[in-house]
């Protein structure tokens, strides 16, 4: 045998695990889509059994899953919610990090390392007395948890944004400033353009987080507003036994979404995410 | 320059949601873990009870101690295999950003939707012995560990793809003039320039497999009683399962908070040291 053909089969092994761990990836979700169509209580008798004349039903448990759920509805919420918090979070927290670059003080600089700290802070810190003070100010709602999620956001953006800001030659914003701008002039026309990459990445990895983020939202909306995590796990509800049926069609709208978004920025995505781990 | 007095425009909105949602229940929690409580104005200062109360809860230490266990587990499985598979993606075989697309979709679906489907594929499997996810705690434990690879190690392997893509070629050819073995290149050269992305991964698995909250409650939600709950759900269950606990959740999301915040700063300091500036 010589090295050309041993070389080859190498390639070739590499290839089939490839495909291999590709496949045992892809299974899960598979598995849940294919359950989707068969009938409520031939589920849980035999999950990798494919669907047959026996067990099939059609969109029977589609149908269900969104009357029980309100799916539209959560769908519209979860939409509204994470577009609103994401543009709330890149606006504000992008001027703040700025400001706090541009303007070098004691106070700025305490700022800063505040809002650091927050990302170390886990959730269940602040969740108690967090429901109780939103509350109490009337912002438990699905407008106020724009508020909320800025706040929460703030502690990452603004730990990205001034990073980014230092890289940025003064000089621009100054010629600028002669020219007559303001600085909030300065700031739409100048500094937030050469910010893009940044605040593209920002808005991935928040994105990506409220539109999954269960506890808050159920902590502050849940019981008047459903998002998509919510509706998913008010199908356990309490201690009744689940429709399986309506779970699975349930976790393959959630997931629908999710793909639909990955395959049209995947780029962006993957790089937002690198960029936000190797800062964060 | 005239930035300074633009204070309000600029700052205020971020600051205000951020002291709302964050700084004020911040303090306000850690000042309430010493007192008891039931509506945060009704606060009777009792000292450290809380604290002795947390660390009498067999409960708590149970859920410290299985978190501890998923931590390492989780830690050691997904860094070694979503390296293993960043060296495979990055050997220059064609079609590999295929397989880069498939492994990192599972990272962005949401805990809730992924304990749930995990629990169909678990529940399914473990019919073969007659029994569900609830039966056991190892059960439980197994598959957090199981989901918790399948989540994260597409993610953990795009990092890794990136420092390895990183090291510069030219460094590995000059160890090879000088005489180094592969073994002697890897552990001089390769090793020192990927420890960047150790740190960071090292560091996201970590402080992930601590703060897991919404596939632990998909998942198993802590049965079989309460056995597979692990720290941040038993701290859920504290605060809203049990009438006059607040102060002992309190205390128990205190002590939560430091052991994640010394767990960031250890990893930092320590993997720092071996870091190599390019």
């Amino acid at each position: 045998m010589n090295s050309v053909t041993a070389k080859n089969i190498i390639k070739t092994l590499l290839y089939l695990l490839l495909i291999g761990i590709g496949l045992a990836f892809l299974a899960p979700i598979i598995i849940v889509l294919y359950n989707s169509f068969k009938g409520k209580f031939y589920i849980s008798d035999d999950p990798f059994a494919l669907p047959n004349a026996g067990t099939f039903s059609g969109i029977e448990n589609y149908i269900s899953g969104i009357e029980k759920t309100g799916f539209p509805a959560a769908f519209g919420w979860s939409l509204f919610i994470t577009v609103f918090s994401v543009i709330a979070i890149v606006l504000f927290t992008s001027m703040t990090a700025w400001y706090i670059v541009r303007v070098k003080n004691g106070f700025t600089k305490a700022l800063y390392y505040i809002f650091v700290f927050s990302m170390i802070v886990p959730f269940q810190m602040v969740m108690f007395t967090m429901t109780k003070t939103v509350a109490d100010l009337g912002l438990d709602t699905p407008w106020g948890l724009i508020i909320v999620y800025l706040g929460f956001g703030a502690g990452l953006a603004v730990f990205m944004f001034c990073g980014f800001v230092k890289s940025v030659p003064v000089e621009i914003e100054e010629a600028a400033m002669i020219d007559g701008c303001n600085p909030f002039q300065t700031f739409f026309h100048v500094v937030f353009p050469i910010m893009k990459p940044t605040a593209i990445t920002v808005a991935i990895l928040d994105a990506m987080w409220i539109w999954n983020d269960y506890l808050l939202p159920y902590l502050l909306i849940g019981s008047e507003y459903k998002t998509i995590p919510i509706a998913v796990q008010y199908l356990r509800g309490g201690y009744g036994s689940v429709d399986m049926g309506a779970m699975m069609a349930m976790l393959v709208l959630s997931i629908i979404p999710i793909v639909v978004f990955y395959l049209s920025c995947q780029k962006y995505i993957i790089k937002g995410i690198v960029a936000g781990a190797v800062k964060g | 320059m005239a930035l300074k007095k633009w204070f309000p425009i600029f700052v205020l909105p971020t600051l205000a949601a951020f002291t709302i949602v964050f700084a004020v229940p911040f303090i306000l929690g850690l000042g309430l873990s010493f007192t008891e409580f039931t509506t945060v104005l009704d606060a009777k200062w009792v000292a450290f009870e809380n604290y002795i109360r947390a660390f009498s809860n067999r409960d708590f230490l149970n859920a410290l101690w299985f978190t501890v266990k998923f931590a390492v587990v989780s830690v050691i499985t997904i860094n070694v295999i979503s390296f293993a598979l960043a060296s495979l993606l990055t050997k220059g075989l064609k079609g590999t950003n295929l397989f880069r697309t498939v492994f990192f979709m599972p990272n962005l679906i949401g805990g809730i939707v992924l304990g749930y489907i995990w629990q169909l594929i678990i529940n399914g499997i473990l019919q073969n012995i007659g029994v569900t996810i609830t039966y056991d705690a190892k059960y439980g434990f197994w598959g957090l560990v199981f989901m918790m690879n399948w989540q994260l190690i597409g993610y953990m392997m795009i990092i890794y793809i990136a420092g390895i893509q990183n090291i510069p070629t030219d460094l590995q050819d000059a160890s090879k003039v000088d005489g180094a073995s592969r073994l002697q290149t890897l552990r001089h050269v390769t090793v020192p320039l990927v420890m960047p992305s150790v740190t960071i991964c090292l560091f996201l698995t970590i402080t992930n497999s601590f703060k897991l909250f919404d596939q632990n409650l998909a998942l198993t939600a802590g049965a079989p009683s309460k056995q597979t709950a692990m720290l941040a759900l038993d701290i859920y269950n504290t605060f809203y399962g049990k009438i006059g606990w607040e102060g002992v959740g309190q205390a128990k999301a205190v002590i939560f908070f430091i052991i994640v915040a010394a767990i960031s700063f250890a990893q930092l300091i320590f993997t720092r040291k071996k870091e190599v500036e390019q």
